[in-house]
């Protein structure tokens, strides 16, 4: 119970310091994240450099920094859209004809049968390389498991009493909609998002890690390693930073996300 | 019998669905591509006519109204025609099929690496300290990038230690860690499932029957819990060979191995559809075939399902994490 307190406690301050490069770089880069100097290229962490610099002798430290806009924000926001699309989608669904319900549902079922990152994989092939579609890309991979949340949560608040009274007092379908059903599902994505948003930023950074997202010089973690790739037998620190801070967000978001649904479980027991 | 004709009907019928349902997407894949297809495909270098453009796209059947292309499309695949690549002028099924060797070595190692760790873990590691150990690996494997654990076992037992080659296929010994690599967040899901199982399984009545019969902890998780554990287990395992050709991409780049990963990659960057169709197509033929199996494989570990008929599922939301 101790140590779940104390991690949860760590990942809300790991996120924290996470925000906080992402909203504020400079406060904390020690380095212009962009200025090369070769006279110090490949240098090992150490005072100057705290986590060392790479070929073209940056500042690891402070690309790291900076790469958390990056980063972070793409799973973020591709988390969100997941979410809205989700909603709106599930929801319609959940209150549509049998035949159209069962149509989308199938539909997603094959869409959940294969896994997040192909599909991202997939979807940049199509449309092609670059961030706005990376981060697409990562949407439509998630959006299914929301659509399908959404879809049966509605279904239950359709016929639960706060919902028929709201419809026997003569409030319109769109209105019981907005304010007595969407809020209540929006909650329970919400919960699976905080977890969900994990899965989002691994499958945006592999996507970079390939080359199909951000480009060179931007700082991004995942670029960030696969630059790394090439002098790992002299300078792992190139590649090693940006892969903790993925794990470590990417873990943050995790604890944060199964306490909360232990909560609201436990809540609803 | 009845209930094994629409087990047989059931699977049929979804095989069938997947299948046309993916050559349909590989085929929207080449009508939605923003812009051009002849024009992304010559590259936007290329000065080419116009004339001589339309003649590519005479050629590829471009031209055609999408209904006709469509209809073409789907008839090739069941004569297993998959296609030209626009960029190595090859048959798409040319081009997998010289790289699906080094891709099939790499997963299916893993899988085996994958099983025989989440076996190991969730059988041993069942209680007290080694539990929550084995718990946390698990959390950190689960969040650590594949690509990056990777990078580290590179930098740890190559660059390091040097006790594997760092890259390139020659030797068996190269296959080692990038097959570990592509295992490892495997076997952490389903060792997961595997142990929430069989900790269900000893909850249930019938344990308790066994136990009284003066059966041991060790006897009861191999003849029993192991059993009704490997149910959810399977459903997962199925559900993780596709997640391992999407890692195969990553792995193969990090250590610089030829293979399928490789070829989808350079086709993705180069636009090469044909050869992505090709490898959509790949995939979902693996997905019914190992669905199909599975499906034929269930019954033989829960003999309850043998009155149900059969439908490919996904795992529960919460599994795939």
């Amino acid at each position: 119970m101790i140590a779940r307190r104390t991690a949860l406690i760590l990942a809300v301050m790991f996120l924290a310091a996470v925000a906080l490069a992402a909203l504020f770089p400079d406060a904390l880069a020690t380095h212009d994240p962009l200025r090369a100097d070769v006279r110090s290229a490949l240098e090992a962490p150490g005072a100057a450099h705290l986590f060392g610099t790479d070929q073209s002798g940056r500042d690891v430290f402070s690309r790291v920094v900076h790469g958390a806009g990056r980063s972070v924000g793409i799973g973020l926001l591709a988390t969100l859209l997941a979410v809205a699309v989700g909603l709106v989608l599930g929801s319609l669904s959940g209150v549509a004809p049998r035949l159209l319900d069962s149509a989308a549902m199938r539909a997603t079922d094959i869409l959940l049968a294969f896994p997040e990152f192909l599909i991202a994989l997939i979807v940049v092939a199509v449309l092609g390389p670059g961030p706005v579609n990376v981060a697409i890309a990562v949407t439509i991979a998630a959006v299914p498991v929301y659509i399908r949340l959404a879809r049966t949560q509605t279904r239950t608040l359709r016929i639960a009493e706060h919902v028929e009274a709201a419809r026997i007092l003569g409030v319109g379908p769109v209105r019981t909609f907005t304010r007595h059903v969407a809020p209540a599902v929006l909650g329970s994505l919400s919960v699976l998002a905080t977890i969900g948003i994990g899965s989002s930023i691994l499958a945006a950074a592999g996507l970079s890690f390939l080359g199909l997202g951000p480009s060179e010089p931007a700082p991004e973690w995942g670029l960030m390693l696969s630059g790394g790739r090439n002098v790992l037998g002299r300078a792992w620190w190139i590649s090693v930073f940006p892969g903790l801070a993925i794990t470590l967000t990417v873990i943050s978001a995790t604890v944060i996300g199964r306490s909360l649904r232990a909560r609201v479980e436990g809540r609803r027991a | 019998m009845r209930h094994a004709l629409i087990r047989t009907a059931g699977i049929a019928a979804s095989a069938v669905l997947v299948l046309w349902g993916a050559a349909t997407l590989a085929f929207l894949a080449f009508r939605i591509i923003p812009g051009d297809a002849v024009s992304v495909m010559l590259g936007p270098q290329a000065k080419v006519s116009e004339a001589v453009k339309a003649g590519v796209r005479a050629e590829l059947g471009l031209d055609r109204p999408p209904l006709e292309q469509y209809v073409s499309y789907v008839g090739g695949l069941l004569r297993g025609d998959l296609g030209t690549s626009y960029q190595l002028r090859m048959p798409v099924s040319e081009v997998i099929g010289r790289q699906l060797g080094p891709t099939l070595q790499l997963t299916v190692l893993a899988l085996l690496i994958a099983i025989l760790i989440a076996l190991v873990v969730a059988l041993l590691a069942r209680r007290g300290l080694a539990r929550a150990v084995v718990v946390t690996g698990e959390l950190i494997v689960l969040s650590s990038p594949v690509f990056w654990i990777g990078i580290v076992l590179l930098a740890v037992f190559a660059f390091g230690l040097g006790w594997f080659p760092v890259a390139g296929t020659r030797s068996p010994a190269t296959v080692v860690l990038p097959a570990l690599t592509l295992a490892l967040p495997v076997s952490a899901l389903i060792s997961q499932v595997l142990r929430d199982g069989i900790d269900e399984a000893e909850r249930q009545p019938f344990a308790e029957t066994v136990r009284s019969r003066g059966a041991g902890p060790a006897r009861l998780v191999l003849r029993h819990s192991l059993r009704h554990g490997a149910a959810g287990a399977l459903t997962l395992t199925a559900y993780l060979i596709g997640s391992l050709l999407g890692g195969a991409v990553l792995v193969e780049t990090v250590f610089a191995r030829p293979g399928l990963g490789r070829v989808t990659l350079t086709a993705i960057v180069d636009r090469d559809l044909p050869v992505v169709a090709g490898v959509i197509m790949l995939s979902a033929a693996v997905f019914v075939v190992v669905n199909v199996v599975v499906e034929l494989l269930h019954p033989l570990i829960d003999p309850r399902l043998r009155v149900r008929p059969a439908a490919f599922e996904a795992p529960a939301i919460e599994e795939r994490r």
